[in-house]
């Protein structure tokens, strides 16, 4: 009764009229042919794509930072974060010498995300102390095996040359509202201050 | 026996105790008393004897000295070397003062210690960690560079993290009195303290690692676990085996069928219950080596409780029966 559309179904005795059906098919029937003259529910996709919102959440992507190394150190709190339990990771220690691959010590030497498990809620993102991890306005690509839909390091890293956009949903306004984040976890970030922040080495 | 009223709630204890084990002790017996009314510690460990009184985390007020002079002391005290009186009164959680005292005293501890917690093994069973956020302290006033050490591994066994450590002296104590031969101690004075071992003379005592479960931060970790897992992904389970050296009653904290890391059971106070050896700690990483009990249990406040159930026969057992029940209405 919440909608107040509901209809109490009545029993009553069908008229002759309503018994040949002919009135009830021919109203169905132009309704139909109204339908010829309005304007189309669907588009052409994959040709045509709809506009999307500004917030949308898709595919994933593992960002580095300004000298091109992994931000993700497999610290587990996305993991714990996800309702879905869509993400698994595996920790290495960094060895001398890989410090341009990885920012920290540590970092994530598997790191997977079933898209057929992820409801691409952004829990991660919000839970990442490293702004390592960031939902894009990508689609996550369809295939024919659930294996297939496992994403690892080699789709979710962004490549060195190509860095992903994220401008249209970290807006200024967004990365204001993170700043106490980026002031405990990520030095490079801070520009207000001048001295060198804590809490990094 | 001493008539103590801490936070409101009256106990009896023996001459010579001291506030912060009265507080302990009150929380123990009265279930309905609030767990927090006894002061969190990060140097005092009740198994340690002459620890406590370097950290002052655990600063109470006594509103009354005694029932033979009721005068208040003049400053909050360091509840883990002040001994209780007859008649006296204290207030810790009921204070604002008092909690005021100890969030200076949290950001004291932090000044120093670094924000890595995403790279730290301990980071989940950290009592810094769990101070911090009691007080909420997630920003830092300190503007100058922390210091930094360089990673030290003490033996093939326990990596030392100078870094993070916060002076608390706990190893050093278990050092002197679990092992019969010391191995580190603390080097220089005031904030360029350190602790310290000659890396040559590596420890091979059995009770070494003990120091790892005693370090209330992640100054001192296990190598055989590290990086491995985050500890709330591993699933700690009380188990034991015949040890000729120690008490073989340990918690293995498993993935899967596999054990990522071994540690003594952990009281309430977050306090190891057992001593454990080094065989039993870090030799032992098959399941096959251990009897489990059952799992351990963990605070549901912790994060390491999520997925953590401790009593899956009976959680099975209410389902099904519930399925009955729905059955039966059917």
């Amino acid at each position: 009764m919440l909608t107040n559309r509901s209809q109490v179904v009545s029993k009553k005795e069908m008229t002759l009229i309503e018994k040949m059906y002919l009135p009830a098919i021919f109203s169905g029937m132009w309704i139909t042919f109204t339908h010829l003259f309005k304007k189309s529910a669907t588009i052409r996709y994959p040709e045509q794509t709809r506009e999307f919102s500004g917030i949308y959440r898709g595919q994933h992507v593992l960002k580095r930072d300004e000298k091109g190394a992994e931000r993700c150190t497999a610290c587990g709190l996305c993991a714990v974060a996800c309702p879905a339990e869509a993400i698994t990771m595996v920790s290495a220690e960094r060895k001398p010498g890989e410090e341009h691959l990885y920012r920290e010590e540590k970092y994530a030497k598997i790191y997977e995300i079933n898209m057929l498990r992820c409801i691409f809620c952004g829990d991660c993102e919000e839970a990442c102390p490293k702004e390592a991890i960031f939902l894009t306005d990508r689609k996550v690509d369809s295939f024919y095996t659930r294996k297939e839909f496992i994403y690892g390091k080699s789709i979710l890293v962004e490549s060195k040359d190509s860095p992903i956009d994220l401008t249209k949903r970290q807006t200024p306004d967004v990365k204001e509202f993170k700043l106490d984040k980026h002031y405990a976890h990520n030095q490079t970030f801070d520009k207000n201050k001048k001295t060198k922040v804590g809490g990094h080495h | 026996m001493a008539k103590v009223t801490i936070d409101g709630h009256m106990i009896e204890v023996p001459d010579g105790t001291t506030i912060l084990q009265a507080a302990r002790m009150l929380v123990d017996k009265n279930p309905e008393v609030d767990a927090k009314v006894a002061p969190p510690t990060m140097c005092y460990y009740s198994k340690l004897k002459t620890s406590g009184g370097y950290c002052r985390t655990c600063v109470v007020k006594v509103t009354k000295g005694s029932e033979k002079d009721p005068r208040p002391m003049p400053k909050p005290v360091a509840s883990c070397r002040t001994n209780v009186m007859d008649g006296m009164e204290v207030v810790n959680i009921t204070s604002p003062e008092v909690l005021e005292a100890r969030k200076g005293v949290v950001e004291f501890l932090l000044i120093n210690h670094p924000l890595d917690c995403p790279i730290c093994d301990q980071a989940g069973e950290c009592h810094l960690q769990d101070l911090g956020y009691e007080h909420g302290l997630a920003k830092t006033r300190y503007d100058f560079s922390r210091r930094t050490f360089n990673l030290i591994d003490i033996g093939p066994y326990i990596k030392l993290h100078m870094t993070r450590c916060i002076m608390c002296f706990r190893c050093i104590k278990v050092a002197d009195q679990i092992t019969n031969n010391r191995f580190q101690g603390m080097l220089f004075r005031g904030d360029a303290s350190e602790i310290s071992t000659y890396i040559e003379k590596a420890i091979d005592n059995d009770f070494s690692g003990n120091v790892i479960d005693v370090c209330p931060v992640g100054a001192l970790t296990d190598r055989t676990f590290r990086f491995k897992s985050r500890v709330w992904f591993t699933k700690p389970m009380d188990a034991h085996r015949n040890c000729t050296k120690c008490s073989g009653k340990v918690a293995i904290w498993m993935k899967g069928n596999e054990v990522l890391r071994v540690t003594a059971r952990k009281d309430q106070w977050g306090e190891a219950i057992d001593w454990i050896c080094n065989d039993c700690r870090f030799e032992k990483k098959d399941a096959k080596d251990w009897v489990i009990e059952k799992p351990s249990h963990i605070s549901r406040h912790s994060v390491i409780s999520q997925n953590h159930y401790e009593n899956l026969a009976q959680l099975k057992l209410d389902i099904g029966k519930q399925q009955k029940q729905i059955a039966a209405k059917k």
